[in-house]
């Protein structure tokens, strides 16, 4: 490709660059972030309100605490959840809605009963409930965040097979004998993830918005470093030091825009037809 | 299918839910590590002995769980949702004293960003691919990416500390005097920036809606007649098209109740709001389990009676939701 051709590349798909190098950003930040910047997150090592530029990048926080390095640390913790917490809305979500979906009837109509239950509750209220009761770990944490958000991941999962199950290769598969298991994995599940994976890395983002909800209310994990817990630990030095609020806060941001905008390209990847129906809609 | 069955068979459903929601609540006092009864008084207060065994007698804890969870239900039905140790009150109560507050800021929130969100969302749908509609994109991609705690808090950084044009938290000023119109206004004073805040999710939201639904009507042979009868443009676009446009905005403003919930606990942490999602904060910092699970409790069962009120609406509004 000449370097014109890139370019112009580059311009049409703006959005899609962006979110990668918002994501690739955010990944550093986890893996080469503690190589590149040492350091505790939770150690004095300045005083107090250090303004930022000056001997700390971003400053120091109201215990004199370094904020670039609870901001590196806490990347590391956001994706953790994140991506822990999205497998489990997956794994819930794919297995009821395919279980439902693929089988239909009785136990259909109960799973989506339990499924418009879910939807209902109202999620972050229950997610702090159960991080308050099962107190704040981090397991307990992306639990939580999991089992208040598998609803709508079921709801599309289900859509899917309800499509799909009448397909001539499925009916084939069951004419020559083949269990259900076996076609709802390898015939079935194949076809229905594009659109669930698309779904996955907006729920990665969801998760991580949760996450630092919760953290932000003092639902944190007190031995992990976490932003939504240094934006929530900050905000009564409002008066005294914006950046200790500020800085965390556009990490959370930029990773969430990222997760978004990654998560239109790799729709518009894997779904070619969808791009134009998305533009004109 | 008849209005009659229809509401019949949602009233049913909602039914379920909400005996799902009281069965959930009765399991989280169970599951929770520890002995149920020191979780029904809560950290706060209520650890001695005696309250412990006034507990244990009231829920009927030395019985089967079965015998429990009907003891429990039965409480309920008599509007107990229990008893907070710290405020030493009643929970129903407390979340009653609160409920007007968190109503004013959720309502003033939501009605700001539905005009906000539909007026944009039309002046984008007349030249979607414009600068306008660039503009969108961005706004819905940070209203969905900003978290809302974050966001508020910003907005008190700029707009209540380094410009001091508005109060930083509470509802009214301490001490303030005056007749009622004085008073309101102190109130609407102080409600700005929460309901800004809480309000630009939505603003989000609802504008992509709008503009995806006038597009779509936009594109309808009724507009192309009302066009070339020489209609003039804006009232194309106002009287034809919005109002077949609005439908879909409204219904989906009827589902986002739990995000608004959300909101609202995070938004009125931050400005000290006197409403529910304040008193859902303070139930945590002071591990106050009976409050917290009312809250839960309550918020579910008003979730399942506004999505109820709606459905029936809509089923009457258009019979054609009704076989559905």
């Amino acid at each position: 490709m000449s370097l014109g051709r890139r370019l112009r590349w580059v311009r049409a798909n703006l959005a899609a660059c962006l979110g990668l190098v918002l994501l690739a950003g955010v990944l550093g930040l986890a893996t080469l972030g503690p190589v590149l910047h040492r350091g505790d997150p939770w150690e004095r090592v300045g005083r107090r309100f250090e303004t930022p530029g000056g001997r700390f990048a971003l400053g120091t926080d109201h215990q004199g605490r370094d904020v670039l390095a609870g901001i590196v640390v806490g990347a590391r913790t956001s994706l953790l959840v994140g991506v822990a917490a999205a497998a489990i809305i997956l794994v819930i979500g794919v297995t009821v809605g395919a279980v439902a979906g693929y089988h239909g009837g009785r136990l259909d109509e109960v799973l989506m009963r339990v499924t418009e239950f879910f939807q209902i509750l109202p999620a972050f209220l229950f997610a702090m409930v159960l991080v308050a009761i099962f107190s704040p770990r981090i397991a307990v944490i992306v639990l939580a965040i999991g089992v208040s958000n598998w609803a709508g991941t079921a709801r599309l999962v289900r859509a899917e097979f309800l499509s799909l199950r009448e397909r001539d290769y499925v009916v084939a598969a069951r004419a020559l004998g083949v269990g259900d298991a076996r076609i709802i994995r390898r015939e079935i599940l194949p076809n229905a993830l594009p659109p669930v994976i698309v779904n996955g890395s907006l729920t990665v983002g969801v998760a991580i918005l949760f996450e630092t909800g919760l953290s932000f209310l003092g639902l944190a994990d007190p031995n992990v470093m976490s932003w939504g817990y240094m934006i929530g630990s900050s905000r009564i030095y409002l008066r005294d030091a914006w950046w200790p609020v500020t800085f965390p806060g556009l990490a959370i941001a930029g990773s969430v825009i990222g997760l978004s905008l990654f998560g239109d390209w790799l729709n518009d990847v894997l779904n070619p037809r969808l791009k134009e129906r998305r533009q004109t809609a | 299918m008849g209005l009659g069955s229809f509401v019949g068979r949602r009233a049913l459903g909602a039914c379920l839910l909400v005996l799902g929601a009281i069965v959930l609540n009765f399991l989280l006092i169970h599951l929770a590590p520890g002995d149920p009864a020191l979780m029904l008084a809560g950290e706060a207060g209520g650890t001695s002995e005696e309250a412990l065994r006034k507990i244990r007698a009231d829920f009927g804890l030395d019985q089967p769980l079965a015998v429990q969870l009907l003891v429990y239900m039965g409480r309920l039905a008599r509007a107990d949702l229990g008893f907070s140790y710290f405020y030493n009150r009643p929970v129903l109560a407390l979340i009653a004293d609160r409920v007007p507050q968190t109503l004013l800021l959720a309502l003033t929130a939501l009605t700001v960003a539905w005009v906000v969100g539909v007026g944009f969302g039309v002046l984008v749908a007349r030249k979607p691919a414009s600068l306008g509609g660039n503009a969108l994109a961005v706004v819905s991609l940070l209203g969905y990416a900003m978290p809302v705690f974050w966001t508020a808090i910003m907005l008190l950084l700029l707009f209540a500390v380094k410009l001091p044009w508005f109060p930083t938290h509470g509802m009214v000023t301490v001490g303030g005097t005056g007749g009622t119109l004085a008073q309101a206004l102190d109130v609407g004073h102080h409600l700005v920036l929460p309901a800004v805040s809480l309000s630009i999710i939505f603003v989000a939201l609802y504008s992509r809606l709008t503009r995806a639904s006038m597009l779509e009507a936009l594109a309808s042979d009724f507009i192309r007649t009302a066009r070339s009868k020489g209609v003039p443009e804006s009232r194309v676009l106002l009287k034809h098209a919005l109002r077949n446009a609005l439908l879909p905005v409204v219904t989906v403003a009827g589902i986002q109740l739990g995000q608004v919930l959300a909101g609202t606990i995070l938004v009125e942490t931050v400005f000290s709001w006197p409403g529910m999602g304040r008193l859902a904060y303070e139930s945590i910092l002071r591990r106050d389990y009976p409050l917290l699970l009312g809250i839960l409790l309550f918020s579910s069962v008003a979730v399942v009676v506004f999505n109820l009120v709606t459905d029936v609406f809509y089923g009457v509004l258009d019979p054609r939701i009704r076989h559905r």
